[in-house]
Order: C-alpha cells, then sequence, then structure tokens
C-alpha cells in the first residue's frame, strides 16, 4: 500500500474529567519522520495511541491518507507499531512472532515465513528464526520488534520510545538504523520520546507537546532557533528565559538590550518594547570581571561544576540566576568570583508570546 | 464482504430450535409451536430470517439495525411470556406459551438472540465495536443475571410469602422467631438463637485458625526449620477433603466409642461424654480444615515484607521483641485480617461439620437445610434464614474487599530488597513448637485415621483388623458376560459426580477466565456491575445457593430442578469467580502491549485471546480446572437440595451414610475420591501441560516455511 499521511483534525481525548489530548490538528507528510517530543504526560503517547487505534479519539477526525479511520480499531487500521516494551510474544519463536501479523491477515503459513524471512534479513536477524526473545540480547529483540512492525508493510509504522530500554551506547547506532530504514525504504513514521536529542536527531517535523496540546510544529533547526513559546524554548535545550528589550529594528534584524548587554536576534515580527529572550546556555561569554567598566551583564559566580567537556555555571544576574556553560579551559572561575557576560552572537532568541 | 457472524447466529437460532424440543414437555420443535400460533419465536424466527437475508445481500448496517431492535423486542417478549403471566396475557400472548418451561430448542434460540442483540450493537459503537466483547460481556452479563442474580432475588421475595398473605408482616414475624436471634446462653444454661450461635462460631474458629497458622508461618519462614517439600500438600489438601471428613475422623478419635476417649477411660479412668458434639467438636473440625488455606496465605504476606525494614529497626536499636510488635506483625496486619474474615465466612457458609457434629448446637446453614427437606417443609422461613446468613457474609465480604483496597503498604519497590529478615525473640519459636507440635500431630492423626478407616473391620470400635469389606460394598466391580458390572452400592453416585464436576470445570473455566479477561482488559461501561456479579456468587454460601436454586427454578419458564443440568449450572456459577481471581492475578503477569500488539497486527480481540494471552495463562487454566474439578467433587452444601435419586452424588450419598451410621463406609469412599481426585489432578496437569515456555512448535514452522 506504501506510506501515506496522517491528518489529525481537532481530536481531543478525555477519560473521564480528564482531558488527555486537548484539541491536536496536524499533518504528516507521506516518506516522513515525525517526533512527539514533550514531558510525560504531556499526551504525546496518547496521540500516538490514538493514530495506532488503540485509543479511540472522543472526538475529531484521523485520517490517513485522507481516509477516515476514526472509528476503526486497531486490527482494522494499515498501522503497526514497535512498543516500548517491544511486546514480542515471550511463547513464540523470532519467526513466529515476525509471521503473526500475515497469519493474522490470512495469508497462508509458507508465504507468511517468506514475508517474515525477507524482513528478518533486512533487519541482519537471518538465521535467528528458531530463536526464542528470551534468548536475544536488547537490541537484537528490539530488531525482532522492528522486523515483525514492518512486515505488513503499513502505511504507518509508530515508535513509541524505541531507545529507552537499550543501554546509552546502543542508543545512538540504534537511531541512525531507525532513521537510515525509514529513508530507505520512504516508510512515514511517528516516534513518541520524552529526548529532545534524540528527538532533534532523527526527525524531519517536531511536534512538542505540552499540557495536552501541541507547543510548536517545526524542524529541529527551527524549534533550536526560533522557539515558539516559553514552554518550547525552556524544553529544547535548557534556555534561560530573560526579559529583555527590543531598542532597535533593523528590517528582520532586532537589537536587544540585556541587562547593560547588547545582542541581536531575528526580530520575529515583534515591535520595540519590552519582550522575553530565551538565551542558550552556550550562547554567553564568560570573563571575570577585573573592574575596569568593560560591557556585559554582571554577575557573580553561585555554583561552578567540572564536566570534563565544559564547565557548567549557575551565575547570579540582575536578570535572574542563569545557567551558562564554557569551555573548561584555564580561565575559568570559582564560586564567588565576580563575572561579566556578553553574548556571542548565536543561540539567543526572542520569544513571540 | 458477507458479515458471517449474523449469518452463523440465524443459523444456529433457526436450525437448532426446528430439531430440538422447544418446551420441556413437550417434544414440538420449532414447527411445531409456529403451527400453535405461538407469537414470540413468530417474532424472534422473523429476526432471524430478516437479519440473516440482510447480511447475506451485504447489507450490513440494514443486518444489524434489524438484529439490534428485533432481538431486543423478542428478548422482551421472551421475558414477559416466562416470568410475567399477568402482563403476556394482557398483552396478548397465546395461552400455550406463557410460563412454559423452556426446552433445549428455546434455550438455543435464546442464546443466539442474546448473541446477535451483542453482535448487533457492536456495529453501532458499542464496547468499542468490537463485536467480540461485546457478545462475551453480554452473553456473561445474562448468564450470571440467570444464575445468580434471579435465584436470589427469587429466594428473597420467596420471605415474604406466607400461607395465604404476602406482606412485610409475614417478613418480619419470621425474621423476629425467638429462635433466631435469643442471646440467652450468655446468662443461663438456656440455648441461644441460631444466628448468635453461627457467629459465635465464627469469631471463635476464625480467632483459633488464624492464630495457629501465624505461629505455624512464624516459624516456617522465620526459623531455621526446613519444612520438607510435602508440606507444599497443604495447598492442595483442604480443597481435596471432603468437608466433613474432617468430623467423621474426630467422633472416630474424640466420640463416645472413640479411639482416644477409650484410651483415656482405659488408663486414667476420665469417663465418656459427648463432649464433641456441639460447638467444640464443629470448631475443632473447622479450624483443622481452615489452617492450611490461612497458613498459605499468611506466609505468602511474611514473604513478601521486606527484611530491610527490618534491618531498619534493627539500626535504630530496636529489640527482636520490639521489632516483632512495632514493625513484622503491624505490617502483616492486613494480611491477619484478611485471613480472618476468610475463616469466618468459611465457617458460617460451612455445612458439612455443623451436620455431622453438631448435636443440638444449630447454625443457619444446618436449620436452612432442615427447614426445606425436615418434616416441616417451610421454604418461606428457610428464605428468611439464608437472608440472615447472606446478610452477615456479605457484611464480612465487603470489609474483606476494604481491608484488601488498603493493603498498599505491604508492597514492596522490588528493587534491592535483598537483607537478612531478623530472628524472633528468644523463647518465641519454644512457645510455638508447644502448641503447634500437638496441633500437627492431631492433623497426622486426622488424616490416618480418613486413609486407614476403610480398610479395617470397624475402626470406630477401633476393631483394626484389615479387611476390604467396605472398599466391596461401596466399589465392587463384577466382570459379567455382558461386560463390566459395577455391583458396588457407591458406583452410580460417583460416576454422577465424576460426569458433572468434569462436564463443569471446562465450563467454568472458560466463563471463568473469558470474564477475567474482559474485565482486565477490555473498558466498557457496566464493567462494574459485571465485576460485582461475579464476586457476588463467591460471597453468597452454598445453602443459600442451595435453597435459591430450587425455589427458583422449580417453577417455569427455566424448570431444571432434578434434572443434571441444575448441578452443572451450580457448580460453574458458584466456582466462576475462583477462575476470575486467577484469570485476573495471571493477566496482572501479562504485558498488556502485547495484547496491542497483536491488535496493530491485523489480530481480532478473539484471536488475540487464543494466539496470545491463553498460551500465557497455561498456569491459571490448570488452576482453575483444577479447582473446580475437585471442588463440584467435594462439595455438599449447596448441591445437598439439589440432588435426586437419578442424580445423586458422592457426597450427598456420604452424607446418607453417616446419617445411617455406616462410619467405615463412609470414610472409604472418601479416601477413594482423595486418590480419585489425586490423580485426576495430575491427569489435568499432564494433559494441559506446565506453564513451561519451550520450543513447543518452532521445528514444525521452520520445516513449513522451506
Amino acid at each position: 500500500m506504501g506510506p501515506a499521511s496522517l491528518d489529525f483534525v481537532n481530536v481531543i481525548k478525555r477519560y473521564g474529567a480528564v482531558t488527555a489530548v486537548d484539541n491536536v490538528s496536524f499533518r504528516c507528510e507521506a516518506g516522513s519522520l515525525t517526533t512527539l517530543l514533550g514531558p510525560s504526560g504531556c499526551g504525546k503517547t496518547t496521540t500516538l495511541r490514538m493514530i495506532a487505534g488503540l485509543e479511540l479519539a472522543s472526538e475529531g477526525q484521523i485520517l490517513i491518507d485522507g481516509r477516515d479511520v476514526t472509528h476503526l480499531s486497531a486490527a482494522e487500521r494499515d498501522v503497526t507499531m514497535v512498543f516500548q516494551s517491544y511486546a514480542l510474544f515471550p511463547h513464540m519463536n523470532v519467526l513466529e512472532n515476525v509471521m503473526y501479523g500475515p497469519r493474522s491477515s490470512g495469508i497462508g503459513k509458507e508465504q507468511s515465513a517468506e514475508m517474515a524471512r525477507e524482513k528478518l534479513g533486512l533487519l541482519g536477524l537471518a538465521g535467528f528464526d528458531t530463536r526464542l526473545p528470551s534468548e536475544l540480547s536488547g537490541g537484537q529483540q528490539q530488531r525482532v520488534a522492528v522486523a515483525r512492525a514492518l512486515v505488513l508493510e503499513p502505511s504507518i509504522l509508530l515508535f513509541d520510545e524505541p531507545l529507552s530500554n537499550l543501554d546509552a551506547r546502543l542508543r545512538r547506532k540504534v537511531r541512525e538504523d531507525i532513521r537510515a530504514l525509514q529513508k530507505d525504504l520512504g516508510l512515514t513514521v511517528v516516534y513518541v520520546t520524552h529526548d529532545q536529542e534524540e528527538a532533534l536527531a532523527v526527525s524531519d517535523e517536531v511536534i512538542v507537546m505540552s499540557n495536552a496540546r501541541i507547543a510548536q510544529k517545526a524542524s529541529p533547526r527551527e524549534l533550536w532557533e526560533a522557539p515558539a513559546n516559553l514552554f518550547v524554548a525552556d524544553f529544547i535545550g535548557d534556555a534561560n528565559v530573560v526579559d529583555g528589550t527590543i531598542t532597535a529594528l533593523d528590517g528582520d534584524v532586532a537589537t536587544l538590550e540585556l541587562d547593560g548587554a547588547r545582542a541581536s536576534a531575528p526580530a520575529r515580527g515583534l515591535v520595540k518594547g519590552p519582550v522575553k529572550v530565551a538565551i542558550r546556555p552556550d550562547a554567553l561569554k564568560v570573563m571575570r570581571d577585573t573592574g575596569d567598566g568593560s560591557s556585559g551583564i554582571a554577575g557573580t559566580i553561585g555554583t561552578a561544576s567540572y564536566l570534563g567537556k565544559y564547565m557548567e555555571y549557575e551565575i547570579r544576574t540582575a536578570l535572574g540566576d542563569l545557567f551558562v556553560t564554557a569551555p573548561a579551559d584555564a580561565g575559568e572561575c570559582g564560586v564567588g568570583d565576580d563575572v561579566r557576560l556578553t553574548p556571542k552572537g548565536h543561540g539567543i532568541a526572542v520569544i513571540p508570546e | 464482504m458477507i458479515d458471517r457472524f449474523p449469518v452463523f447466529v440465524t443459523a444456529a437460532g433457526l436450525l437448532c430450535p426446528a430439531v430440538l424440543a422447544f418446551h420441556a414437555d413437550d417434544p414440538a420443535g420449532l414447527a411445531g409451536v409456529l403451527a400453535a400460533g405461538h407469537v414470540v419465536p413468530a417474532l424472534a424466527a422473523l429476526v432471524f430470517a430478516a437479519t440473516g437475508a440482510a447480511s447475506l445481500a451485504g447489507a450490513t448496517r440494514a443486518g444489524a439495525l434489524v438484529g439490534a431492535f428485533g432481538s431486543l423486542l423478542a428478548l422482551a417478549l421472551v421475558i414477559i411470556a416466562g416470568f410475567l403471566p399477568a402482563l403476556a396475557t394482557a398483552i396478548g400472548l397465546a395461552a400455550g406459551e406463557i410460563a412454559r418451561p423452556l426446552g433445549p430448542g428455546a434455550a438455543v434460540m435464546a442464546g443466539a438472540l442474546v448473541a446477535l442483540f451483542a453482535g448487533s450493537i457492536a456495529r453501532f459503537g458499542a464496547f468499542r465495536n468490537d463485536r467480540f466483547v461485546s457478545v462475551s460481556v453480554i452473553t456473561i452479563g445474562a448468564l450470571v443475571v440467570l444464575f445468580v442474580f434471579w435465584p436470589v432475588v427469587r429466594m428473597l421475595s420467596e420471605a415474604f410469602y406466607g400461607e395465604s398473605d404476602v406482606a412485610a408482616r409475614v417478613f418480619i414475624d419470621r425474621l423476629l422467631q425467638g429462635d433466631i436471634w435469643s442471646l440467652a446462653c450468655l446468662w443461663s444454661t438456656a440455648r441461644c438463637g441460631v444466628a448468635p450461635n453461627t457467629v459465635i462460631l465464627g469469631i471463635l474458629a476464625a480467632f483459633f485458625s488464624t492464630s495457629l497458622a501465624l505461629g505455624l508461618a512464624l516459624i516456617a519462614v522465620r526459623t531455621n526449620v526446613r519444612f520438607p517439600r510435602a508440606f507444599d500438600a497443604l495447598a492442595i489438601l483442604p480443597i481435596i477433603t471432603p468437608p466433613f471428613v474432617i468430623g467423621l475422623a474426630l467422633i472416630v478419635l474424640f466420640g463416645r466409642t472413640g479411639i482416644i476417649t477409650t484410651a483415656m477411660w482405659d488408663l486414667f479412668g476420665i469417663p465418656r461424654s459427648r463432649w464433641l458434639y456441639g460447638l467444640p467438636g464443629v470448631l475443632l473440625a473447622q479450624v483443622l480444615s481452615q489452617v492450611p488455606l490461612s497458613f498459605l496465605i499468611l506466609v505468602g504476606a511474611l514473604k513478601a515484607l521486606s527484611p530491610t525494614l527490618e534491618e531498619a529497626a534493627q539500626t535504630l536499636r530496636a529489640t527482636r521483641t520490639r521489632i516483632l510488635m512495632t514493625v513484622t506483625l503491624p505490617l502483616l496486619l492486613p494480611a491477619i485480617a484478611n485471613t480472618y474474615l476468610l475463616a469466618f465466612v468459611e465457617s458460617l457458609a460451612d455445612f458439612g461439620n455443623p451436620l455431622v457434629l453438631g448435636g443440638n448446637f444449630e447454625v443457619l446453614s444446618t436449620k436452612i437445610f432442615f427447614a426445606v427437606v425436615g418434616a416441616q417443609h417451610e421454604p418461606g422461613r428457610a428464605a428468611v434464614l439464608a437472608m440472615v446468613l447472606l446478610a452477615f457474609t456479605l457484611a464480612a465480604f465487603v470489609l474483606q474487599m476494604r481491608l484488601l483496597g488498603k493493603t498498599s503498604f505491604v508492597t514492596v519497590s522490588g528493587k534491592g530488597d535483598s537483607g537478612v529478615p531478623t530472628e524472633l525473640p528468644k523463647g518465641l519459636p519454644a512457645g510455638l513448637w508447644g502448641i503447634i507440635v500437638p496441633w500437627i500431630a492431631l492433623t497426622v492423626a486426622v488424616y490416618t485415621i480418613v486413609l486407614i478407616g476403610g480398610f479395617v473391620k470397624d475402626i470406630g470400635r477401633f476393631d483394626m483388623t484389615p479387611t476390604l469389606d467396605h472398599l466391596r460394598t461401596g466399589f465392587l466391580v463384577e466382570w459379567t458376560d455382558n461386560g463390566l458390572f459395577w455391583a458396588g452400592s457407591a458406583w452410580d453416585s460417583f460416576w454422577t459426580t465424576v460426569l458433572v464436576s468434569a462436564a463443569a470445570a471446562p465450563l467454568t473455566t472458560i466463563i471463568g477466565l473469558l470474564t477475567a479477561y474482559v474485565l482486565a482488559r477490555q473498558h466498557f461501561r457496566g464493567r462494574r456491575s459485571l465485576e460485582f456479579l461475579t464476586m457476588l456468587s463467591f460471597a453468597i454460601p452454598g445453602t443459600v445457593i442451595g435453597v435459591a436454586y430450587i425455589l427458583a427454578f422449580n417453577v417455569p419458564p427455566v424448570e431444571i430442578t432434578g434434572t443434571g443440568f441444575i448441578l452443572i449450572a451450580c457448580f460453574v456459577f458458584r466456582n466462576m469467580p475462583v477462575g476470575v481471581r486467577a484469570g485476573i492475578a495471571a493477566l496482572s503477569q501479562i504485558d498488556p502491549s502485547l495484547d496491542e500488539a497483536s491488535a496493530t497486527l491485523r489480530a481480532s480481540t478473539g484471536r488475540t485471546l487464543v494466539a496470545v494471552v491463553l498460551p500465557l495463562m497455561k498456569p491459571a487454566i490448570v488452576a482453575t480446572l483444577v479447582f473446580s474439578f475437585v471442588h463440584a467433587m467435594t462439595a455438599v452444601s449447596a448441591i445437598i437440595f439439589l440432588v435426586t435419586a437419578r442424580y445423586n452424588m458422592a457426597t450427598a450419598y456420604i452424607v446418607g451414610r453417616v446419617e445411617a451410621g455406616e462410619y467405615s463406609l463412609a470414610i472409604a469412599y472418601c479416601a477413594f475420591m482423595i486418590v480419585f481426585m489425586i490423580a485426576a489432578i495430575a491427569t489435568i496437569r499432564l494433559v494441559v501441560g506446565e506453564a513451561r515456555l519451550g520450543r513447543r512448535g518452532s521445528g514444525e514452522i521452520v520445516s513449513g516455511g522451506n
């Protein structure tokens, strides 16, 4: 059937008095990888389960390839899923697990086995047919789960936090494998994670969710460079959100005043006056205050932690406590030092809301 | 595509009534009753025909619409015709179809109507469009209402029927009779009423069995004593022991001519007495039979306690005694309370021991029995007594449910809870042993009597000459020209029992586990009501169910008293809650995403159940099969009301032998049953298999794929 687009139109999901997903609309293009990102309880998993048909929407419409599937059950939708726990059937071996989908669809035993072997081969699992899931490593189990979800060549493939049960070293490789597979096969994939780095690394588009609503839907770069609101700025990349003022506008570029320091950032349609500003932890240069009246935001080091690759500082300023990272070179500062912070020229954005 | 389900249901709903008798008292099939001008079957047939035709024509939605409304109307008419004769006459139903006992044909037709209704409404969004769930839930609900709820309601209403009038006064009069509530025994030598008797017995039995079990559990878990593996057999002992066997053995030991009584007289000159017959004997028997179960519950709770809590108390300078009193026992309290209430309810429901040992000491369950089968035959009075008993057990049951809901602080976090439990305070183990050793000796003596009693000449008079006479009387098999001849007097009741139990066990398992699945894994409106109804039958004492069944099923439309079917129905719906509990416990161990994975891989709910859930639930299947089979074989309280000369059950037969004073034959029969049940359990395990997740079938599929 090939990859399909996915549309959510004003979808609401209620559990009694609780609204888990509140009036959500978005579109995923055919052949793209879209990530649902957000803190736990934000509604991302419920959204994913509504795509699968494991939960039925209370209101609104869900369209796959333009066809209304809102009221179809999971078994009736052309959508498969890789579960967080993999959900491999423990009483079936690898081949039986992967054959399960075709067999349920009424395809004969031999043809099902052939389809299963093809996908197992694709995932590098040829020869594992008769192993039980309990006899496989975590990474192998996950590939079986992917093979099982792929064997029906679904319109949409879903991943529910697929990396959370893997150890840290394996995660990067598996995440690259998933992205490569998605691109090679041209799959439409919806992917749920709470890890922003993972989301930025694999996605064509990221949907950030907060409190049952979509906070922003954008490409990874746009999300980082132009957060739509305070939540996204804070959630993606731990930005410091401070009060600033737009003092001048030059076309699309705004000049910002931040407690004595000057910075420039895309204006994003804002006018002169007070504004919320997101400052990335690596956007400020930290220098000891030599008392010569130099420019920059004045501050005092509250805490300093050595993390090998860089230093993390908590710096008390008139703008509030700022979280700042700096290279761990010889010029590092100690607790109680007075410092000046100067914008480096990137990593500062105004927030429209 | 043609929707096959309505077509199949239509075929079943039309063909079965065509060949089976529609009414129980008339062999005529569907054609016969239609010719007689009966409205209800005509309407049902019309509904089936219309739905089937619509489905065959591909008009799925139209078929579902007709199926939903038509079957609902037809079912309403079935209920009106069966239960509300006045209304049925008023709306013009044929006289020949009002309040008639329904036959197999009508039963299948009604079942098909229920299935058609459930399947049709699933087409319109009920049960999240899931027809399997819809049909399962509604069918189970209908069965539970018919076989649990309706009999109890019928029994309660009977309590209000007098000789001539129907009034609350009749009920109040019966309820307030002195012999029910009198507390005279507390201050005089007069006897108490049955209600105080029952409650006092329950409180004492629960107290002693829980205390003994707690002592045993502390010794078993918290000392270095390693109980032999045979101790595991404790789990099976209480359920394979017919309920009055212990009472019988006690008579043999402590009765007026009992072995120990005689020894006491011979050795110490202690006069023979009848102390056993009454409260002490019943209490002793109940405690003996309850301790193993209570022990298992408390051992489980004790093992689940996190040792780190006691270690923490140790580091805070608590002594062993202080730890036991301030940490261990308070944490065990919910389990202890649960055990106590369970024992209380068991004592209230117990029928066998009071019957055998009660003497003049009457409790509610025996009083109910004699009100029904005794000379006076007062079903109304039995119903009132049953209500009182039901009120007591329901109160204890509700209390137990509440307690269980609050046990959460005992649960262990799961991580890093290794540690060494604190030893018991010095002196305590010795004290516990002092009580427990005599207890274990008594238990061993009781079971020894049961095992050898049937094989000696007269154990009641301590004539220990070995003999097979008793076994021969009951279980003689002769080889004649016509093949085997089951000459023994016990064979009839034995085979009936085996057949009824064997029929009930798989049905109980199917309906119990299916209920567990929909309760645990599906969300639908009315889930709590269904859960309550299934658990209700768990709380109802067997005697109450027995009375309720004869009152409800002695009259049309479901007139099944005296048939084997009423015995099977009684067992299925009494034991079903055990299947539900076992199933829910097993399902909580199975990751729900396995079901969901199956659903996203195009499997229907039915296929998911068969291919994924059931194979993982094997231990629950085995447990439920074993329990329901064995419990059906040993049950006495409910079925003693339901047996007939034709369908006599083993336990009823044994009670008869006890009443006739033939203890040896009764004991031989019990021993025979115990051996048979052990063999049956082994067979079930062998056939269904153990729960191992082996490499079953893998080789076959590999070769099939090549």
